[in-house]
C-alpha cells in the first residue's frame, strides 16, 4: 500500500513516529505492571497545545490499529469541540472507524467522565490527564512526591480530607477525587467527577491515563481494586441527583445543568449524550412498536 | 536478491502494523495475565529465538534500549539480527537490561540478578522474555491478582524447580520486581509483578477462564 492509494498526508499511521511509539508502549506495559505508578515518558509535541488532550492523543496514537473502532468524549459528550477534533485527528492519520456508541467502541479516549453504560472486556479507556500527581497541590517539589510515593507516605491526603470535614463538615472534593490502587499507589483518576469513582473499581476494562505537559503515564489493569479514600466516620459517597434526567428519565447518571434562557430556566440532563440518544431511541421504539404517536 | 537466513531477513512486512499487532498482544497479555495471545505476524528469525520472542523484541527494542542475552541465545546470529532489526544494543551485565531474552532456564538463579527497579523508579526494572515449550504443562498454576476475574490457570512448560518461591519472593518486593514474558513457537503470555501464584499440582482441571 503506497502512500497515493491511502490518500493520508504524509505522515506516519496514527501520526507519531515508530521510535515515539515504541517508547510510549514500553512505557504503558510498566504502567500495567505497576498499577497507579506514574511512569515518566518523553512526552512529544503534538499538533493541538497542551491542555487539549496531548497525553491521552499520545496513548491512544500508540496504541490503536486500523481494526479498532474509536470513541471520544469531553465530559460526556461527543459533541463538543475536543472530542469532535481529536476524533477527526484520528479519521485522519490513522483512518480508524470512529463511533458515538459506548458499546461499539474499542478505544474510548475520555476527558473527564467515564460512560454510564458499563464497560466490557476488551476495550481500552484512555483517560486525558492534566496534573497525574495527586499531592502536587500539597506539595510542589517531584523529589518530595516521588519519596512519598516510594514510603507509601500518604498521611498528607489524608490531612487534606480532613481539614476539607473541618471546614465544611464533609469531604467537599468533588472532582479528581484520590483513589487507591490495589492497596498500594495513591493515584488522581483525573478530574472525572468524584459520581465516577465507582466505576475504575474491578472494571472489565483497560484503563490508561496519559498526561502530555506532565510527561507521566500510569494504568489500572483490568479487575483491580480501585479504593476512594475516606474515613470511617466519613465515608465515601457519591453525588445524588434529586430529579431525573429531563430529557431520558434516567435516574442515578451524572447530571449536566443546561441554561435555557436568560430568566433563570435550567434543566439538567445526561452528562453522557451517547447514554442519553440510546435510552430516547429505545423509549421512541417501544412506543412506536405499541401503536402510540411519538 | 539476498541468500534466506542473513541477517537482514526476517523482520516485520510491515513495520507499523505488524508492531501495533505485536503490542496489542503485549498489552492484553499483560493486562490479563495468564491469558495465551496469538499474534498472527509472520516473522523468521535466526534460531534459537522463536518467532514469538523476535515479534517481541522488534515490537518493544529499538536503539533506546539495552538487552540481556543468555548463552544459548547469545550467537552471532542472533546478535546481528537484532542489531540489524532494532538497533538495540546489548550488554552482559543482567542489571543493566531492560529486556532479558532466555531460552534454556536451568534453575531459578538464571531468573535472578536482573534489575528490579528502585522504590522511586520501580519501572527501572528488567522485563524477562522467557521462551517456553509450550503452555499445557502437568504442573498447573492458579494465578490471581490485577486483571484477573477470578482466577486462571496458566501452565508454561520447563520452567526450574522452585519457580513459585522465586515468584512469591519478586511479589514480595512490590513495587519493584521483574515482569515475565512467555513465548512459545506461536503464542505469548505474561506475569507482571502483580500477580499471585498458588501452586496446583497433578492432571485434574482447574478453573480457567
Amino acid at each position: 500500500m503506497t502512500l497515493q492509494d491511502t490518500g493520508l498526508a504524509a505522515y506516519n499511521f496514527a501520526y507519531l513516529d515508530e521510535q515515539t511509539k515504541r517508547m510510549i508502549r514500553r512505557a504503558i506495559l510498566k504502567a500495567i505492571a505497576i498499577p497507579g505508578y506514574q511512569v515518566p515518558f518523553a512526552s512529544r509535541e503534538m499538533p493541538m497545545p497542551y491542555g487539549w488532550g496531548t497525553g491521552g492523543v499520545q496513548v491512544t496514537a500508540s496504541i490503536i490499529g486500523p481494526e479498532d473502532v474509536l470513541k471520544v468524549i469531553d465530559q460526556g459528550s461527543d459533541d463538543t469541540t475536543n472530542a469532535v477534533s481529536i476524533r477527526k485527528f484520528f479519521e485522519k492519520t490513522a483512518g480508524v472507524e470512529t463511533t458515538t456508541r459506548t458499546g461499539e467502541a474499542t478505544v474510548i479516549q475520555t476527558r473527564h467522565r467515564i460512560p454510564e453504560a458499563p464497560l466490557k472486556e476488551g476495550q481500552v479507556l484512555v483517560y486525558q490527564v492534566p496534573i497525574p500527581e495527586p499531592l502536587r497541590f500539597l506539595e510542589p517539589r517531584e523529589t518530595e512526591t516521588r519519596k512519598m510515593h516510594a514510603l507509601e507516605e500518604y498521611g498528607l491526603m489524608h490531612v487534606k480530607l480532613y481539614e476539607d470535614i473541618a471546614r465544611n463538615g464533609h469531604i467537599a472534593t468533588t472532582y479528581a477525587y484520590p483513589v487507591k490502587v490495589e492497596g498500594r499507589y495513591v493515584m488522581d483518576p483525573s478530574p472525572t467527577p468524584k459520581f465516577d469513582n465507582p466505576k475504575m473499581d474491578n472494571c472489565a476494562a483497560l484503563q490508561l491515563f496519559g498526561a502530555g505537559r506532565e510527561k507521566r503515564i500510569y494504568a489500572i489493569p483490568p479487575y483491580t481494586s480501585v479504593v476512594s479514600l475516606d474515613f470511617e466516620d466519613h465515608p465515601f459517597e457519591v453525588n445524588r441527583f434529586e430529579q431525573p434526567c429531563a430529557l431520558c428519565g434516567a435516574e442515578g447518571v451524572y447530571l449536566d445543568e443546561m441554561i435555557l434562557d436568560d430568566k433563570g430556566g435550567r434543566m439538567f440532563c445526561c452528562s453522557d449524550t451517547d447514554f442519553c440518544e440510546e435510552r430516547r431511541g429505545e423509549a421512541e421504539s417501544v412506543s412506536a412498536s405499541n401503536g402510540e404517536i411519538v | 536478491m539476498l541468500a534466506t537466513g542473513t541477517a537482514v531477513d526476517g523482520g516485520f512486512s510491515n513495520q507499523v502494523l505488524d508492531a501495533q499487532i505485536g503490542f496489542a498482544a503485549l498489552m492484553n497479555a499483560l493486562s490479563r495475565p495468564g491469558t495465551l495471545q496469538s499474534p498472527g505476524i509472520h516473522v523468521v528469525p535466526p534460531s534459537p529465538l522463536s518467532a514469538m520472542t523476535a515479534i517481541v523484541a522488534l515490537t518493544l527494542c529499538d536503539a533506546d534500549t539495552v538487552v540481556w542475552l543468555d548463552e544459548t541465545v547469545n550467537t552471532s546470529a542472533v546478535r546481528d539480527w537484532l542489531a540489524f532489526h532494532t538497533g538495540t544494543a546489548i550488554t552482559a551485565e543482567k542489571e543493566l537490561a531492560q529486556f532479558a531474552i532466555l531460552d534454556a532456564v536451568r534453575s531459578v538463579a538464571d531468573l535472578q540478578g536482573f534489575a528490579a527497579g528502585s522504590q522511586e523508579y520501580p519501572d527501572r526494572s528488567t522485563s524477562i522474555i522467557l521462551q517456553v515449550a509450550g503452555f499445557s504443562s502437568a504442573q498447573k498454576f492458579q494465578l490471581s491478582g490485577p486483571g484477573i476475574k477470578e482466577v486462571v490457570s496458566f501452565a508454561p512448560e520447563g520452567l526450574p524447580e522452585g519457580f513459585p518461591d522465586f515468584w512469591a519472593a519478586n511479589r514480595a518486593l512490590f513495587p519493584r520486581g521483574v515482569d515475565l514474558i512467555f513465548t512459545s513457537k506461536d503464542q505469548l503470555a505474561a506475569l507482571p509483578r502483580t500477580t499471585r501464584i498458588d501452586e496446583k499440582l497433578g492432571g485434574h482441571d482447574v478453573r480457567s477462564r
